[in-house]
């Protein structure tokens, strides 16, 4: 009776998403008021019974109902709670829910937070929102239905949730990179309203970026809890595999970085304004896509179970409404769309291009791989052939570099123009600082020419210092630097932060990939082996037995230079109801290396296969997109995006006054 | 004629849109057709098995055959190992290996440890040979007939499923052929 309500709720949901998608898009067109305040209340409704659906499906997995289908193929009665919750998004049908309930919050968010904004403004934002979670929802109940029913012989027990998928990091994983994902749609949203309304000013870029800048935030934590899981639960040493399921998350990430620099621009300047909007729907169509392609089974589906192509007729019927419509209204409505000024050959506006070319070609590039294998079976009808890292590495690692390069140039120049003359005197020091530097510490530290790490550490130290002169540039004329330092706008700070941990991130990249060193081993008890300066001893297995699996757990002595470091335990697993065996690795993580151990399989002489792993540096890569997530996130927090509505409610402003508003002066960044 | 380039994006994805929707009717199972009926390409390459001494395609058994590509790094292949091992000892057709993008050791490592159905291995560490041969990644296995002509392919992990319903009986009836035809 329970999970029927939970359909009930959903069908609901659905019902009120249509109502939402159309009522107040008219309202907004023939300017009725009534129709146009609908807007609010219908997206709580959607929100709330979205909740209830979600509650529904939450309760049927805690009470172990196994006559819904989607509980008795994701979880178990031996599974821990923790999991049991989390199993609510560990398949293909909960995983949707949980989406369009993301999208229902985000909505909600939007309703609740646009005071600011013309009642009709919002009013087309949410009913666009609107049209997205009418189609999620009408996709759940007519082909993916969480709440389908195995009667009337339920199972007696389910068959567990997959075992790599049972972990802490996945507990986060999906939910942030969906949030992220599903945020774009908010910018989508609001891009597709300025076109219908042809108004596209400073305050429109306002009211966009705290959005942007969180969606893109949460969308960084996203992938790099995503990084981060496959990393230490899936064991194979890596921590990217330009696997065709992470591509599009990155893609996305990459389209909305270059959303957001070129909104700056929008806001600051109003140029590239048709630009923006175009990044609004590439963004939001890569979120799709990336959907498509991990649900419909497109790509995937080469070592996989056959996939049924009705969902993925679907998706992609529904890809091509919201994005084959969305572009076709850019082609007609984007002439409205003028820039107001013009800008120097030598400007931060340039920069700024610069940098958003840079990044929607290497997004484009990661598509374009992604797809290749498809496009190219389909062409052919029926040859596969296969993209490997090669060519991702081949194109992405020579494009982050030049991108690292132009963002300390970017950083200096100033809007609308900028001389030669006055960069080459800012940077000059700079860059004879990063390069000297830069080639003694490597040096000095290996003593060796190690020009990888040389060019790595170039690189970074150029950001680095550059920050630190413009940061030292806007803060010169104040009368201290105590007081210039408070005078940095928060979003200033948020800016220089995300910055930061971009260059951390790919520095450690690199390094990593340059370091890293491995060893396949089969050792009897009391055997060690050496690995660089450490020597791993097999001290002995012993059985392990966890809630819902066994394991044999090795004993690792780790030693550096003879001296103990510390014991590792690495886990051979085998999850009972599912009979999966997994690996779990034994890490010692440190800010400049990670020792990384898996256990293979015992022979029949005792001796157990495992390998060893020395990673230098390879966490840099995950703290980088901390400052980056947290940067994204401390911009969002700026008190000027809340400025113009304290500024409102103090004078009682009639609706649509804020527009007025949006030309005032600002501060650069 | 200005605007019309503002029409590019929505032309691109209408493109991208009609490949996806063609690919999502592609079995990416069947059989490339360039293949089938098509002797197994030329090769010269080393072997575990056999040193110094490279095998090419007279190496190969002169009866109906399994060709299998895999790899130590390949978990599926692992999935696979018992259902050949059952084979190779109830003596119900040779099976080849192909181990592919591999290397020497780990490859040896791996079939001490699991066992080794293999009546010889062919060494396709580069991947060269699996570019001619078609092989989108390990695992795939061919059934190959006493000639040497592919006559079947299956992309992805066996079961038990598979070898019983669509493996062996392409074997069994490629192995009565050759057995009606002396």
């Amino acid at each position: 009776m329970i999970p029927e309500l939970g359909n009930f709720s959903l069908i609901l949901a659905f019902c009120l998403s249509v109502l939402l998608a159309i009522v107040p898009l008219v309202g907004a067109t023939r300017d009725n008021a009534l129709w146009i305040s609908l807007a609010r209340p219908l997206t709580a409704g959607v929100f709330v019974f979205l909740s209830v659906s979600l509650m529904i499906l939450t309760y049927s997995f805690v009470a172990d109902d196994f006559s819904v289908q989607y509980v008795a193929a994701n979880s178990n009665t031996m599974l821990p709670l923790q999991y049991k919750i989390t199993a609510v998004w560990g398949g293909h049908e909960g995983s949707f829910l949980f989406w369009t309930w993301m999208l229902g919050a985000w909505m909600l968010a939007v309703a609740i937070f646009s005071k600011a904004m013309p009642d009709a403004f919002v009013a087309r934002v949410l009913a666009i929102m609107g049209m997205i979670a009418t189609g999620y929802t009408l996709f759940m109940l007519a082909t993916s239905n969480p709440f389908d029913r195995v009667l009337p012989l339920p199972p007696a027990d389910g068959s567990d949730l997959n075992a790599a998928l049972q972990d802490v990091a996945f507990i986060m994983h999906p939910p942030s990179l969906y949030m992220g994902y599903v945020g774009f749609s908010v910018v989508f949203a609001f891009a597709m309203a300025a076109l219908l309304t042809g108004r596209l000013d400073a305050a429109w870029a306002r009211w966009c970026r705290p959005w942007a800048n969180l969606a893109w935030a949460i969308l960084t934590l996203g992938l790099s809890l995503g990084s981060w899981w496959a990393y230490y639960e899936l064991g194979w040493g890596g921590w990217w595999a330009w696997d065709p399921v992470e591509n599009p998350p990155l893609v996305t990430w990459l389209l909305g970085a270059a959303m957001i620099h070129s909104l700056a621009a929008t806001e600051k300047r109003g140029v590239f304004k048709s630009w923006t909007v175009l990044l609004a729907i590439m963004a939001f169509a890569s979120s799709l896509l990336g959907t498509f392609i991990t649900r419909s089974g497109l790509l995937t589906s080469v070592h996989a179970f056959a996939t049924d192509p009705t969902r993925g007729v679907y998706i992609l019927g529904f890809l091509g409404f919201i994005v084959g419509g969305s572009l076709l209204l850019y082609a007609i409505r984007a002439p409205v769309l003028k820039s107001e000024f013009g800008f120097g050959s030598l400007s931060r506006e340039v920069f700024l291009l610069a940098n958003n070319l840079i990044l929607v070609v290497a997004s484009a590039a990661i598509l374009l791989g992604t797809l290749y294998p498809m496009v190219y079976q389909a062409i052919s009808g029926g040859d596969l052939i296969s993209v490997g890292p090669p060519y991702f590495n081949t194109i992405f690692v020579p494009l982050m570099g030049l991108l690292v390069v132009l963002m300390g140039v970017g950083l200096i120049s100033r809007w609308k123009k900028t001389s030669g003359r006055y960069l080459v005197q800012q940077l000059g020091k700079v860059a004879i600082a990063a390069i000297a530097l830069g080639v003694v510490i490597p040096v000095l530290l290996t003593m060796d020419i190690p020009l990888g790490t040389i060019g790595v550490t170039i690189l970074g130290l150029w950001v680095v210092f550059a920050i630190g002169k413009d940061i030292a540039l806007k803060t010169a004329n104040k009368p201290t630097r105590g007081a210039g330092l408070k005078s940095l706008p928060v979003s200033y700070w948020g800016m220089q932060f995300a910055h930061f941990g971009f260059v951390l991130t790919m520095a450690g990249a690199c390094l990593t990939s340059i370091y890293s060193i491995e060893r396949s081993v089969l050792l009897q008890e009391g055997q060690s082996a050496d690995l660089g300066r450490y020597t791993f001893t097999f001290e002995g297995i012993s059985p392990v037995q966890g809630p819902n699996y066994i394991a044999d757990e090795a004993s690792m002595r780790v030693e550096r230079d003879g001296d103990l470091l510390r014991y590792l335990y690495p886990q051979k697993r085998l999850y009972t109801a599912s009979r999966t065996p997994t690996t779990q690795m034994g890490i010692d993580g440190r800010f400049l290396r990670d020792l990384f151990i898996t256990l293979g399989d015992p022979r029949q002489d005792g001796a157990w296969s495992m390998t060893l792993y020395v990673k230098p540096f390879v966490r840099w890569i995950w703290i980088g997109t901390l400052f980056i997530a947290f940067g994204g996130i401390l911009a969002v927090t700026d008190k000027r995006y809340r400025r113009y509505k304290t500024r409102q409610r103090a004078g009682q402003a009639p609706q649509g006054r804020t527009i007025e508003l949006g030309s005032a002066p600002e501060a650069s960044v | 004629m200005k605007n019309l380039k503002l029409y590019i994006p929505v032309a691109i994805f209408v493109a991208l849109a009609l490949t996806m929707w063609r690919g999502l009717y592609m079995d990416p199972r069947t059989l490339p057709s360039m293949l089938i009926n098509r002797p197994v390409p030329e090769f010269e390459l080393r072997t575990l098995e056999l040193g110094d001494q490279l095998a090419s395609r007279d190496h190969l058994p002169d009866e109906p055959f399994i060709l299998n590509v895999w790899g130590s790094y390949c978990l599926p292949c692992l999935q696979e190992n018992p259902i050949f091992m059952a084979a190779r000892e109830a003596g119900e057709v040779p099976i080849v290996g192909i181990n592919y993008k591999d290397t020497d050791d780990a490859a040896r490592e791996w079939l001490d440890i699991n066992g080794n159905p293999f009546a010889l291995n062919v060494v396709d560490d580069s991947g060269r040979f699996g570019i001619d041969l078609g092989v989108y990644g390990a695992p795939e296995t061919f059934v190959v007939d006493a000639d040497g002509l592919i006559r079947y392919k299956h992309i992805g992990v066996i079961d038990y499923r598979i070898w019983d319903e669509e493996i062996m009986p392409v074997v069994r009836a490629l192995q009565s052929d050759t057995g009606a035809e002396p």
